[in-house]
């Protein structure tokens, strides 16, 4: 179970853009008449993409409204799962694997870098503003570790000197491409037979 | 070292690593979606008896056969229709095999998918991602939208006489939605928290209508099972444990990928030969967890001669899970790859359950202490007492997948904890405990 701390500093409006309505109509086609609820997830990824990244509890109550269930519901799926980001986060939101397949390949050095490129602390927005980062649990990646997840995309087959290349694209907000920095294809074994020593 | 154990030929995912392209007419090329509506119409108990044939365990951790899990749906749709449910919600630490079939695999499953909803009577399926996969989800998306424009999909779906339609719903970070029934919870719009069984999802699932829910691999496995006849597959792998399977190596290996082996394969030649070898040679292996973090590790002795197979591995105390190999040298702290996973479950228990929500706090509290060499000798009871305490005391099977690997941990290397637990007790350093104590409040002094 996590805890997450829902921000201080909450809009007192929201509503989807014309944009969204059209989505979530579109969404609501997929489930049952009946069983309107089942879209409160879809519409909750909906507002966080529309709020820059996180919900504000405005978008909760909201939603609870056009799917017609109590607000409770909503703030309970909202703060029970962890992809809905309950305060601001940087524009660049990177997220480090350290789950034990990542860790035993050096999730730790990432975390250490994390740390020293973007905040000291997790989940606390740099100073220009532009990233933030939290360790997160298993990516779901591991024949790729260690990796990090910036917004939606993977960045796979880091070590430091990849990792330092990175996190000062995002600084610099000229973020690089995801994709396995020790240039292998996806999930193939690699046929020049790899230094083991030189992974994070 | 003698050549690899399956034939290129009985290989199914051909294009595991995108060597020939993911579109629908790369896969139609590999023989995807190649007479289907013929195998469709011999019927639903030719489909199930030939997945019954062809000894196919579902590929999703617990390895329960996938035909007799089809026919316990009811035979006649009732008043309420039937879902097919795809589990790709995958997130078992070191697995990570469904996401390659997703990317490169789409139509294999969505073929599956539609064979799968006839013969479970299923009209509309819902496919279940975890929401980290965004991308991999925008691809199956995509393969979706392709199978439509081709009639593969839809109204009269391949030419079958069966209408069928497949949606993508995200998850959003959970571990526990990928328990069959916090899935249906998931998808019904509340908390991804497991129900009580029975009644089984096969029963009352979705909306309380019969459900079938199965892993992505499984159901991309049936097209070409029942292409080339349950009898083939069964020939492949041993007895009870037919078949190929995808197995993810990664951790300390020289070339950590996903590979495609028969069942049953050695251990050893599976990481020598595919995965290039330990780092640092075998004779560095110090233990492997070989099916996701959930099953209980193996020390370098018994990786010597293990075979990869379901029963094998259950022999051994571990189990084979989702195959997500997690390879461990000498060079890493054993005691802190565990306390990390049981980190892990103490933040993915989805808290319904005391036994669980607690008892994933205190193991990964005591391992964070004999981490830190800070533990006392009583702790180790403690902490095999709290494993107990929680297996088979929980609604699903998350308490086991909790208590498991710590156990196993305990059995193996009980001598190298027990050098680490030196610390006094508390009561002989006088620390003046409160009566009452909140652990959480005293998380960091001595709880």
């Amino acid at each position: 179970m996590s805890l997450k701390k829902v921000h201080d500093d909450q809009p007192k409006d929201f509503k989807f853009s014309d944009e969204n309505i059209k989505k979530a109509e579109e969404i609501l086609k997929i489930y049952p008449q009946k069983n309107k609820k089942s879209a409160v997830m879809p519409f909750l990824y909906l507002a966080q993409r529309q709020n820059n990244n996180w919900v504000p509890l405005a978008a909760m109550k909201y939603i609870a409204n056009y799917l017609s269930m109590p607000y409770i519901s909503v703030y309970e799926i909202a703060t029970f799962y962890t992809m809905y980001n309950l305060a601001p986060v940087g524009k660049h939101f990177v997220q480090v694997c350290t789950t034990t397949p990542c860790l035993i390949r050096g999730a730790d050095k990432i975390v250490k870098l994390c740390k020293e490129k973007i905040s000291p602390n997790e989940n606390e927005v740099s100073q220009n503003g532009n990233c933030s980062w939290m360790e997160v649990e298993c990516l779901g990646a591991c024949v790729n570790a260690p990796m990090i997840q910036i917004n939606d995309d993977y960045y796979e087959d880091l070590d430091e000197k990849s990792t330092i290349e990175i996190l000062d694209s995002l600084i610099k907000n000229k973020p690089l491409k995801p994709k396995s920095f020790r240039g292998r294809k996806s999930t193939a074994p690699e046929k020049r037979l790899y230094d083991g020593d030189k992974h994070a | 070292m003698e050549t690899s154990m399956l034939k290129p030929e009985d290989k199914i995912f051909k294009n595991l690593y995108n060597q020939f392209g993911w579109e629908i007419d790369k896969a139609v090329e590999r023989d995807d979606w190649k007479d289907t509506k013929s195998i469709i119409s011999k019927g639903r108990d030719w489909i199930i008896n030939e997945v019954k044939a062809s000894e196919l365990r579902g590929r999703g951790g617990a390895g329960f056969s996938t035909g007799l899990k089809w026919s316990f749906a009811p035979k006649e749709v009732g008043s309420r229709p039937h879902y097919l449910v795809i589990n790709a919600d995958e997130s078992e630490p070191g697995t990570c095999k469904d996401r390659d079939i997703l990317r490169f695999e789409p139509q294999k499953l969505i073929e599956g998918c539609l064979i799968a909803g006839y013969a479970v009577n299923a009209h509309v399926c819902y496919i279940y991602i975890r929401g980290e996969y965004l991308k991999e989800g925008q691809r199956l998306q995509e393969a979706i939208n392709q199978a439509y424009e081709k009639n593969y999909l839809g109204k009269n779906a391949c030419g079958s006489e069966w209408d069928f339609d497949i949606h993508i719903h995200y998850g959003a970070g959970a571990y526990i939605c990928g328990e069959e029934t916090a899935l249906l919870e998931s998808i019904e719009g509340n908390k991804g928290q497991p129900r009580l069984k029975p009644p089984f999802p096969a029963l009352v699932g979705l909306y309380g209508c019969p459900t079938i829910v199965n892993n992505v691999e499984t159901i991309a496995v049936v097209p070409t099972i029942l292409r080339k006849g349950g009898k083939w597959f069964a020939s492949i792998g041993k007895p009870k444990n037919t078949g190929t399977k995808i197995f993810c190596i990664s951790g300390n290996v020289n070339s950590p990928c996903n590979v495609e082996e028969e069942m049953g394969i050695p251990l050893r030649e599976l990481i020598e030969k595919h995965a290039g070898g330990v780092i640092g040679g075998w004779d560095n292996l110090q233990a492997v967890i070989p099916g996701g973090s959930s099953m209980p590790l193996l020390p370098k002795k018994i990786c010597e001669t293990i075979t990869m197979d379901f029963d094998s591995l259950i022999e051994n105390k571990s189990g084979l899970g989702t195959a997500g190999i997690v390879v461990i040298n000498k060079q890493q702290d054993i005691v802190a790859c565990m306390a990390r996973i049981a980190r892990f479950y103490k933040h993915e228990s989805c808290g319904q359950c005391t036994p669980c929500r607690e008892g994933a706090g205190w193991m990964w509290r005591i391992l964070d202490r004999v981490e830190k060499r800070k533990a006392t000798l009583s702790d180790i009871d403690l902490l095999s007492d709290v494993t107990k305490q929680i297996e088979g005391h929980t609604i699903c099977a998350f308490g086991e997948g909790s208590a498991w690997p710590v156990q196993g941990l305990l059995r193996h290397f009980r001598k190298e904890i027990e050098s680490r637990c030196r610390e006094e007790p508390l009561i002989k350093k006088k620390i003046n405990n409160p009566y009452l104590v909140d652990q959480h409040l005293l998380e960091n002094k001595n709880a």
